[in-house]
């Protein structure tokens, strides 16, 4: 390999770790270098976060052993793993929302408490590598990609070289996603050891000078990102050939199903979340929404579910025989009495659409507990159904009687999208179906997601990755601080264009 | 090696599921583990011979029939209040005004005897005492409960300080109902009559209000487990925007909840005072109310172990009474064995959840 002549900041040798019955590393080796940006790749469930916390000190490993810069080493701790310059960010960050970014940095550590040099350290760390963050800002007031910032500066300020980030990129916008990288690059050619877990293959060939791919547990192989490209890495996470285009039937025979017209809606403190939206999604048509994030998409779909209230404007449900029904001011139980079969796949899986502690089966009697007179619930098809999902999606499982909360990301959204098809909806409402997934199950999820516009159902997606947006949808509404900043053609639609539109009203007209 | 030395002597992972005769065995053993060390320490404080400790604490329970059947009657009335509780807590709904909802209903009860015993059929005033103790401890927990549904108080807070106006109340109605007068207290509730006082099943004076109990303990089991409204409780104990998300009326099955748990508390009422007590008192309910929190976390919320786990908080409570006459210890020192039986045995908890891992026994597996 190229990369010989350098010595591996971390050796890692023959890592085994299991929980239970489930080996989550099989004898991993892992070199990871200094000057290099590392991306880690693998499936859900393949790994690679287990890997990185028995480096930072979470996890200790059944079997195996560390280098670091050659010499064998025993992380326990955190704590450990910080004295050998190893620092994590993961992806649910570990702040105090009531302190400050500088009082959050030096929590925890020995020696006086000084924060005004802390405060002028933190701004050398910032400068050096192109970080902007206000030392004296509580974290509360911070925004997600504030935050994941002073998470970093924490790692640097502890004298961190070798760092790993977990999906850092899942919460943010393009362009915060962009200004990480270029701190990232800064903070390479400063000469530290980056590892960044992601499963975004463009990020991976934009940022990453390596790659190295683990499937169940098991190191696949690395190589120089240069020397690849996503084909071929896909194909060695999944270990099989897989198709990286998304079809995109044409519509067939649609008809209208639901009309928006001046939808406006405020949250609870206020703040005008739509701005008389207007809009009409089709039978048999993938309708797709576009946007920055928080720009009215969750509270978008939330109005059309019946769980947000609404200040002004109409939401029309249209039946086949072209009677109407207003869906505003009703909540989900009344719109399902109405006979009208509505299907919601939130943002927040475990939040909002699955109970966390409940298995398979309890989780899809959420939506049909309900029916008959009996005072008793019926046990009996729920779980027919929960093996029917397990079975048709392939959902990865000990069993249907397992807490949904176990199951890796991936599953745990096949098992909530199996939940809502199951109940053949006329509108089937997505929002980031696809967020923390990796290919494979992406591309399940496409493909159930096509399988609901064949047989006419009327789909609103929101998504995140532009690319697959255009591939996918058939019409976009791209929003823009809460009001439409047009409507285009899923075919023929640049990215660059729905890109400007997302950050400006109407986008290129005003160019 | 030198790095041999560095590897922790043993770490901490988590199990995977353990099969229930697992865990069971790991608290049997805890249970005894528990034993010894309480055996240890009252021999090495006390002189006392544990055996013999033991052996009283035993006897306090099952030393004659009579005190078998107090034993028996106070697991009643402890299970009886632990399931009442349970299907609050089961929707992350912490109701500890059981004390209160269980006095109030005592209260309902009383009035119903005092005023109108004599005065209508026996049957009745016993029904009149059901339906309108059921009432008041329901309505003592619906009351915190609306505001929790309608406003978010805290209900914690709230049904605490429900307990003390329910207190309260009874001390102001004892006064009012004071046999003879100036006495401060009611005294047995028409002795001679015996209206309102629950009928016997033959000579057994405490087996009606087992039954009951543990017909209510079944109920409560199917209940939670098997209904629809059982489903909905777990559902918004679990998480409440799911449970908005699929329909359920959260502000509803909060006010229903605790409607049903204070009206069980209130029945509990009932027994106590028409069943076996006759009579009203501030503290009739012996903090019974908070036992019970622990009842139904130390059986998991489920009602068929809080059988045993009722059982075994009564079982320590008589035998440490027991030891205190006995041996002329002070019963501050039963309640330290029972503390450290009941350190033993939640903190078998941990151990069911994870293993630990020995340096070399890590090494050698597989």
């Amino acid at each position: 390999m190229s990369l010989d002549n350098k010595t591996a900041a971390v050796e890692m040798r023959n890592i085994t770790k299991r929980f239970g019955p489930v080996l989550a590393n099989d004898r991993v080796w892992l070199d990871i270098y200094r000057g290099e940006i590392l991306a880690l790749l693998g499936e859900n469930g393949s790994g690679k976060t287990t890997l990185m916390n028995m480096l930072s000190g979470i996890y200790f490993p059944d079997e195996g052993s560390i280098s670091i810069d050659g010499k064998e080493v025993v992380i326990r701790s955190p704590k450990d793993a910080f004295d050998l310059g190893i620092g994590m960010i993961h992806q649910h960050f570990k702040l105090v929302d009531v302190l400050t970014a500088a009082e959050n940095i030096v929590l925890g550590l020995d020696g006086k408490l000084d924060l005004k040099a802390a405060s002028k350290k933190i701004r050398e760390i910032c400068d050096a590598y192109g970080f902007e963050v206000d030392p004296d800002q509580k974290i509360y007031d911070m925004s997600v990609s504030q935050k994941q910032t002073v998470e970093i500066v924490k790692v640097l300020y502890r004298g961190a070289d070798i760092l790993i980030l977990d999906e850092p990129t899942a919460v943010l916008t393009p362009q915060e996603t962009d200004r990480l990288f270029a701190v990232l690059r800064n903070m390479r050619d400063a000469g530290k050891a980056i590892v960044i877990i992601t499963h975004k293959m463009h990020e991976v060939e934009s940022l990453s000078d390596r790659v190295a791919i683990l499937r169940h547990g098991q190191f696949i192989g690395d190589m120089p990102t240069r020397k690849t490209n996503a084909q071929e890495m896909t194909n060695m996470m999944v270990g099989h050939a897989v198709k990286l285009n998304i079809d995109r039937p044409e519509p067939v025979n649609p008809k209208k199903r639901i009309e928006v017209r001046d939808l406006t809606v405020r949250s609870i403190d206020g703040i005008l979340k739509l701005d008389n939206v207007s809009f009409d999604a089709f039978s048999g048509e993938i309708l797709g929404i576009a946007g920055i994030s928080g720009c009215g998409q969750k509270e978008l779909l939330e109005a059309i579910a019946g769980l947000q209230p609404v200040e002004g404007g109409s939401i029309t449900y249209i039946e086949d025989d072209g009677s109407r029904e207003e869906l505003i001011g009703k909540d989900p139980l009344s719109i399902a009495e109405m006979g009208v079969s509505l299907s919601f796949v939130p943002e927040d899986r475990l939040g909002m659409g699955l109970v966390g502690n409940m298995d398979l089966a309890d989780n899809m009697m959420l939506r049909s507990f309900r029916k008959g007179h009996s005072l008793f619930t019926d046990r009996r098809t729920p779980k027919e159904l929960a093996e029917a999902v397990v079975q048709d999606l392939e959902v990865s499982t000990p069993g249907i009687s397992t807490p949904v909360r176990r199951l890796s990301g991936g599953n745990v959204q096949k098992v909530l999208v199996g939940r809502e098809i199951s109940s053949a909806p006329t509108v089937l409402l997505t929002a980031y179906a696809v967020r923390g997934l990796d290919i494979n199950s992406s591309y399940t999820i496409y493909d159930l997601i096509n399988k609901q516009k064949a047989e006419g159902v009327a789909v609103i997606y929101v998504g995140e990755d532009l690319d697959v947006l255009l591939e996918l949808a058939d019409r976009i509404l791209v929003l823009c601080g809460g009001k439409v900043s047009g409507i285009v053609p899923g075919c023929g639609a640049s990215k660059r264009d729905v890109g400007l539109m997302m950050t400006k009203l109407g986008g290129k007209l005003d160019e | 090696m030198n790095n041999k030395a560095h590897t922790p002597l043993f770490h901490v992972s988590r199990r995977a599921a353990l099969p229930w005769y697992g865990a069971w065995g790991i608290r049997a053993a805890a249970l005894i583990i528990a034993l010894l060390a309480c055996a240890l320490i009252t021999n090495l404080i006390t002189g006392l011979n544990p055996l013999e400790v033991y052996a009283t604490i035993w006897q306090g329970s099952f030393g004659s029939a009579r005190r078998t059947w107090v034993l028996f009657q106070n697991i009643a009335m402890l299970l009886c209040v632990s399931l009442a509780i349970t299907p609050a807590f089961r929707m992350r709904c912490w109701n500890l005004g059981g004390d209160g909802q269980m006095l109030i209903g005592c209260l309902a009860t009383t009035a119903c005897m005092i005023l109108l015993g004599g005065k209508l059929p026996n049957g009745v005033v016993i029904l009149c005492m059901f339906v309108s103790s059921v009432l008041a401890g329901a309505i003592w927990a619906a009351i915190p409960a609306f505001f929790k549904a309608k406003w978010n108080t805290n209900e914690t807070l709230f049904t605490l300080m429900m307990n003390y106006i329910a207190t309260q109340l009874v001390a102001y109605y004892i006064i009012i109902w004071e046999v003879p007068k100036g006495a401060g207290k009611i005294g047995i509730i028409n002795q001679s009559t015996q209206a309102g006082w629950l009928p016997q099943i033959g000579s057994y004076k405490y087996l009606l209000n087992i039954l009951i109990v543990a017909v209510v303990c079944v109920l409560m089991y199917v209940y939670l487990n098997y209904s629809k409204h059982g489903y909905e409780i777990a559902v918004v104990g679990e998480s409440e925007r799911t449970a908005r998300y699929v329909g359920i009326k959260v502000d509803r099955v909060i006010i229903r909840t605790m409607f049903l748990s204070g009206a069980v508390c209130g029945l509990a009422g009932m027994l106590l005072v028409g069943g076996t007590e006759h009579t009203l008192t501030t503290t009739i309910t012996s903090g019974r109310g908070f036992t019970a929190v622990m009842v139904s976390w130390l059986a998991k919320f489920n009602p068929i172990w809080m059988i045993l786990t009722s059982f075994l908080l009564v079982f320590l409570e008589r035998g440490a009474g027991q030891i205190a006459t006995s041996f002329g210890l002070s019963a501050s020192y039963a309640d330290i064995l029972t503390g450290l039986i009941l350190f033993f045995i939640i903190g078998s908890e941990f151990f069911i959840n994870y293993q630990i891992k020995f340096r070399h026994a890590a090494g050698k597996e597989d």
